[in-house]
């Protein structure tokens, strides 16, 4: 059974931090499906079209009647362990660091046998269990065997906790607290385990609603701090960037504008200062912090979480400016994700639909709140997955867009 | 003559018989800049970034780039600046007469009245109380309000914002009309973030030291500091504001000349 998480004791300052290795990350092209499918939390393995054979590992051609037409589709993961290993030595620097490490096959009831890690409730083989496709410290997909049943404790399992960035007795940073969506998430966040979570108000002078509920909470410690200002960010990172194990950028500077409907270029220049540049300091300047961090124990650095927009995909005219920044803050987080991903920093993207806040007043429903954005969040992190598109506009629009983009482009200009 | 005059003033200043007093308050990023309702412009902080220091970006020198609004930190208001003063002529950063910029200051002491009230008004009254101790207001001078308002070094008192917005002193309408009109000031300034008083938007005009000194062609300057080191009457200002084509403000050094 799994032992309860604990909190873990202060570390000894005399010992080196530990530098991060990652497990093996090379995968061809074809099998980086399985891996776009568990950046979604989804568990997806070729099926062909002409045969109905479900396939495993990724592959060109079916293997049962050499059909090219192999679309992915999600899989129950249902199926049978059939024989289970333990790692005890490995020349892999990964594995090496992290033996006893146990393995196993699992048949599927699809089809196909699968090579799994394994929770550790899962019991010797034979047995039934659930497989999962989770992302590892490469950011690669790999695939674990849970047990059928839920069990106490599951997600502190020392292997599972690989792949996952639970915020359990975490440190967290959320860079803006001033707006409905930063206190549903510094709230979501305590609730879900973490030990302190610093939380950064611009324009201190500015008390926001929700100023003395935050204060009072213990685990919160509210911080000055501006995106716009490099000296800011600067500062903030020198102060606490050295124990940050979890950053949730929640700073955000949304208005509803197109091109000819303001003149000048100021509003879409603060937009773009905040989401755009925002995101760039707090990358240069936390980022090292971070990825120094990333082997530092049991609540090491392990993940960084920014707020984009659906609207990031393809552009919401009535909201143009603000689409376009959020597209730019997406394309940069794609190079914070490889720039993270060699100390196996996972970089979580959100793309929710239009949230309930007083920037989308006049759009009507369904809106996603800010306390299930917070929850979609900690999901996330949990996880372990990269891209997270919460709620049901989201939902509709990743299809859309999945399906043919040009179609969404349009559908969004006309409505 | 003048040659000597200039001489002489470089020897007061030597020997320090004329000191040099600056008002302005340092640009930085922490310094708040005047806020308006969310869904309007708004006018940039002061805000800086190293283009390189003495490293790979430029070997042996530093530099930084900066950016701000016309109206960030001490600044100098232009008579354009007002919708009541967009018509004048010469009323724009690089068009204001230039003999304005070095001209002779009166200070008036209201740090009492706004320690005891952050919305102090001053008056017609005011003025004419201190006018009897130290004289008429000469004209084309600097009217300078001190409140000590400088003296709140932490942004959120100096901001001073509640649920109903800002509360700074400043001057009433009266005020600002009389100044205009009777003692042909030069024009008006204060130390927190506006020449106006926090709350002048439910004055008559709103924002009436605006309106008005504009509006006639004078200036304002605001965020200003160090003014409780002011001789009542007798010190003279130096204010230039930088020469922005069509400027509406600027930020500027200010400082004072007085004797000692
Ligand atoms: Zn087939």
């Amino acid at each position: 059974m799994t032992r309860e998480l604990s909190r873990p004791k202060r570390k000894n300052p005399i010992l080196r931090t530990r530098l991060a290795t990652l497990p093996p990350g090379a995968r061809s092209r074809v099998a980086l499906g399985l891996t776009a499918a568990a950046a979604r939390g989804a568990f997806e393995l070729q099926v062909c079209r002409d045969c109905q054979a479900v396939q495993y590992p990724p592959r060109e051609a079916c293997q049962a009647c050499l059909s090219s037409r192999l679309p992915w589709r999600v899989q129950a993961g249902d199926g049978e362990l059939i024989a289970d290993t333990t790692l005890a030595h490995s020349n892999d620097l990964f594995f090496r660091e992290r033996v006893p490490w146990r393995l196993g096959y699992v048949r599927l009831d699809c089809g196909p046998t699968v090579v799994v890690h394994m929770h550790g409730d899962v019991p010797p083989a034979p047995a039934r269990v659930k497989v999962g496709a989770r992302l590892d410290k490469s950011g690669q997909a790999v695939l674990i065997a849970f047990p059928s049943q839920e069990v106490p404790n599951m997600a502190d399992d020392r292997q599972l906790r690989e792949f996952t960035c639970d915020p359990k007795f975490r440190k967290v940073l959320v860079t803006d607290g001033k707006t409905g969506i930063g206190q549903a998430i510094v709230k979501a966040i305590i609730a879900a385990g973490a030990d302190l979570v610093w939380v950064g108000h611009a324009e201190p002078w500015k008390k926001f609603p929700g100023f003395d509920e935050l204060k009072a909470i213990p685990q919160v410690s509210l911080m000055p701090l501006d995106l716009t200002d490099s000296k800011s960010v600067r500062e903030i990172a020198a102060e606490i960037g050295g124990r940050v194990d979890v950053l949730i950028n929640t700073a955000e500077v949304h208005r509803n504008f197109g091109i000819g409907n303001r003149r000048g270029v100021e509003i879409a220049q603060a937009e773009m200062d905040v989401n755009y540049f925002g995101l760039l300091r707090l990358a240069q300047e936390f980022g090292p912090a971070l990825r120094g961090r990333a082997a530092d124990g049991q609540s090491n650095a392990v993940a960084w979480v920014n707020i984009l927009s659906v609207y990031a995909l393809a552009n919401f005219p009535p909201h143009g400016t603000f689409s376009a920044s959020k597209a730019a803050a997406h394309s940069l987080a794609q190079c914070l994700r490889a720039e993270m991903r060699p100390a196996g920093i996972r970089v979580i993207n959100v793309f929710p639909g239009p949230i309930d806040h007083e920037w989308n007043q006049q759009i009507p429903p369904p809106k996603v709140t800010p306390q299930a954005l917070a929850t979609a969040i900690v999901r996330a992190l949990k996880d372990g997955v990269e891209d997270v598109y919460p709620g049901d506009v989201a939902q509709e629009w990743l299809e859309r867009w999945r399906d043919n983009p040009k179609a969404l482009e349009r559908e969004l200009s006309n409505p | 003559m003048s040659t000597n005059i200039l001489s002489q003033l470089v020897a007061e200043l030597s020997s320090g018989r004329i000191r040099i007093i600056d008002l302005t308050q340092t640009l930085s990023p922490e310094f708040p800049q005047i806020s308006l309702p969310p869904e309007m412009g708004q006018c940039l902080p002061f805000r800086i970034e190293e283009v390189s220091r003495y490293d790979d970006r430029g070997p042996g020198w530093y530099w930084n780039n900066f950016s701000c609004g016309e109206h960030t930190g001490t600044h100098f208001d232009a008579p354009i600046h007002w919708i009541s003063g967009k018509d004048l002529p010469n009323n724009a950063t690089d068009t204001v007469p230039i003999t304005d910029f070095v001209r002779p200051a009166c200070v008036l002491d209201c740090s009492k009245e706004a320690a005891a009230n952050p919305d102090f008004l001053l008056t017609v009254e005011f003025v004419k109380r201190w006018e009897a101790k130290h004289g008429v207001i000469p004209t084309r001078s600097w009217v300078l309000m001190r409140t000590d308002w400088s003296k709140r070094t932490d942004p959120a008192a100096y901001q001073n914002f509640d649920e109903t917005g800002q509360h700074t002193p400043g001057p009433d309408a009266e005020v600002v009309q009389f100044l205009v009109h009777e003692r042909d000031v030069i024009g008006f300034g204060t130390e927190a973030i506006g020449t106006d008083a926090g709350q002048a938007q439910y004055l008559r005009p709103p924002y009436p030291c605006h309106y008005f000194m504009h509006g006639a062609g004078r200036y304002g300057l605001q965020c200003l500091t160090n003014l409780d080191r002011l001789p009542p009457t007798g010190s003279v200002i130096v204010a230039a504001p930088l020469k922005i084509q069509d400027g509406s403000g600027s930020p500027l050094r200010v400082i004072a000349m007085v004797t000692s």
